[in-house]
């Protein structure tokens, strides 16, 4: 396992988009620390030669003829934006 | 007119024979609502007027002679499924001004057949939850203790059923989420198979895991609701192209010869006495129906939680990428950049165990830990999905506990993550196999709280189930569903 600090959950919490004050920072290092701790029993079972499963059912029909349908008009579409200009999602600036 | 007997099947006969009007029985169920949801807080909205006007418009369909099961029929609709024009939160900060602009194909079967939606029901945030107590607009109370949690996360749905707050409801399940809060609440609720019914519409949370259900106060309603939403659906590519059986039809009630299968892993230390002893005396039930028990062992049991946990996690943190501030929902103010509205938006939006599983799911995925962990559990599932396999090639049905406690008291696991996820022991490994099941009450505890018992079916035989079930409350002589009966 590797080691959990306050480094690591930063570091993860970068790639989330997601931040955390000083003191959640600690109270959820702890937490986390406590669940990897738990699914360090996966690493009991040999599962060398099982190959993973990352869906229940086999899919192989999801095929379908390439047919223009009605799609959302964009005043419904733009709803419920935040913000919006004309008929664009508006966002603060991107590039300077 | 009591609530107590409005089933989903008495409402249509009642219509059928012009006994009363959608209109009346729409508004006796608002009226409770409006009693209840003061103690349970079972609803996050509640349509009076809309429902009022679908019920009316229910009765002018009838007046001209047409016909049909749902016409009329009022329902309540966990909050992480998609109705058109009707607020859809996910119970989170981030989706609390959210009104979709389509409907969850359900939501459409349903509507094209002229049900009522009554409200939408509330639930842990984004489904992630045990106990109904991660939700941003309050815990749901369970109406047999209401110092006591509902279960979680299809909570608000459950308790709708047994509060008489609705004659039934649609939750979704990721990992016992209809069952866990059917159990804890008295009340039937069913996990089809996975791509037995379209996740269109449905909130994404772990997407190889959800699947929409019924909750109900008899397993006939339960069949009735489930042949209504089930189905290929061309919008979801995960839905099985497989035809739907008219499971009211199926339910015999004769289980003469099936052979139940009783995994020894599920009788686990820290199971509730209340609970073993229940389970055992519905053992008994079963046996004087005719059935076979069969000892069975299901021997991945025990890391079906540290699998889901990796597996559920890094989906969701995948799928909630999506609520950044841009299209809809919340976005944080005074933002001097793009990057800052995403985390400011999300660490805003939304609570703290939807903010611990997205790290988790995260971590689950990054570059350097995805072997040892995603990977890994990946795989672990695969054992988990044979043991199922090997198990049905034995036995027609696996019985066991659905819960392996009561409901237990408001705030007494949210400080300890483990601890609430292992609520979900008996559930999870259903949704990582795929399989169905059903959970049906099977008495009281001690404490007057109502168990379950948990009926797991191969792939696609929800029939089967279900007349498992039905043999079951048959020879009970039915369910004592609600506190109020």
């Amino acid at each position: 396992m590797p080691e959990i600090n306050k480094d690591l959950v930063k570091y993860v919490a970068g790639l989330a988009r997601l931040a955390f004050d000083e003191t959640e920072l600690e109270d959820f290092t702890n937490k986390f620390k406590n669940i990897l701790n738990y699914v360090e029993k996966l690493g009991e079972l040999n599962v060398e030669d099982v190959s993973p499963t990352y869906h229940p059912m086999p899919v192989n029909y999801a095929m379908r003829e390439d047919i223009v349908k009605k799609s959302l008009d964009v005043e419904r579409a733009l709803l419920n934006a935040p913000d919006r200009k004309d008929d664009f999602f508006r966002v603060p600036k991107v590039v300077d | 007119m009591e609530l107590k007997d409005l089933s989903l099947s008495k409402i249509s006969e009642l219509l059928d024979k012009k006994e009363t009007t959608s209109r009346e029985i729409t508004e006796v169920f608002l009226k409770k609502i409006e009693e209840m949801d003061k103690k349970t807080n079972a609803f996050i909205t509640v349509c009076y007027e809309r429902a009022v006007d679908m019920a009316d418009t229910a009765d002018k369909r009838r007046a001209k002679g047409e016909r049909g099961r749902f016409l009329g029929v009022p329902i309540a609709v966990k909050d992480n499924i998609c109705t058109e024009d009707i607020k859809t939160t996910c119970a989170s900060k981030i989706l609390h001004n959210f009104i979709p602009p389509y409907s969850a194909t359900v939501v459409e079967k349903l509507l094209q057949k002229g049900a009522v939606i009554l409200g939408k029901t509330n639930m842990d945030e984004f489904a992630m939850g045990s106990s109904n107590e991660t939700s941003y607009f309050g815990p749901v109370r369970n109406p047999w203790d209401l110092e006591r949690i509902p279960g979680g996360s299809s909570g608000g749905s459950a308790v709708s059923v047994a509060g008489l707050e609705s004659p039934a409801s649609l939750g979704s399940d990721t990992g016992g989420s209809i069952r866990q809060p059917a159990s804890l609440c008295g009340v039937v609720g069913l996990k089809p198979t996975y791509g037995r019914v379209s996740r269109f519409g449905l909130i994404a949370f772990g997407s190889s895991l959800d699947q929409i259900g019924p909750l109900t106060r008899n397993v006939r309603d339960c069949a009735l609701l489930l042949e209504e939403i089930a189905g290929y659906d061309e919008k979801d590519s995960t839905s099985l192209p497989v035809e739907v059986p008219q499971y009211s039809s199926l339910l015999t009630g004769n289980i003469k010869g099936l052979k139940l299968g009783v995994p020894k892993e599920y009788f686990i230390e820290g199971m509730e006495e209340g609970v073993t002893k229940r389970i055992k005396e519905a053992i008994e039930v079963f046996k004087s129906l005719g059935a076979e028990i069969v000892d069975i062992s299901l021997p991945h049991t025990d890391y079906g939680i540290a699998v889901y946990y990796l597996i559920a996690t890094a989906e969701a943190s995948s799928n909630l990428a999506r609520f950044d501030g841009v299209k809809y929902g919340y976005r944080a103010e005074g933002l001097k950049d793009l990057k800052e509205m995403y985390i400011k938006t999300k660490k805003e939006g939304f609570g703290e165990e939807v903010k611990r599983r997205i790290m988790l799911g995260t971590f689950s995925l990054a570059s350097g830990y995805y072997d040892a962990y995603y990977n890994r559990a990946s795989k672990v599932r695969t054992l988990i999905k044979r043991d199922f396999e090997k198990a049905f090639e034995k036995v027609d049905a696996i019985i066991c506990p659905t819960s392996p406690t009561t409901a237990f008291k408001l705030g007494e696991k949210t400080g300890d993550p483990i601890k609430m996820y292992l609520s979900d022991v008996f559930t999870i490994n259903v949704n990582l196999a795929g399989v169905p099941a059903i959970s049906i009450p099977c008495g009281f505890d001690e404490k007057n709280l109502p168990v379950g018992i948990q009926i797991i079916g191969d792939y696609l035989k929800e029939a089967d189930i279900m007349n498992i079930a039905h043999a079951y409350e048959k020879a009970v002589s039915g369910f004592r569903f609600s506190p109020f009966i």
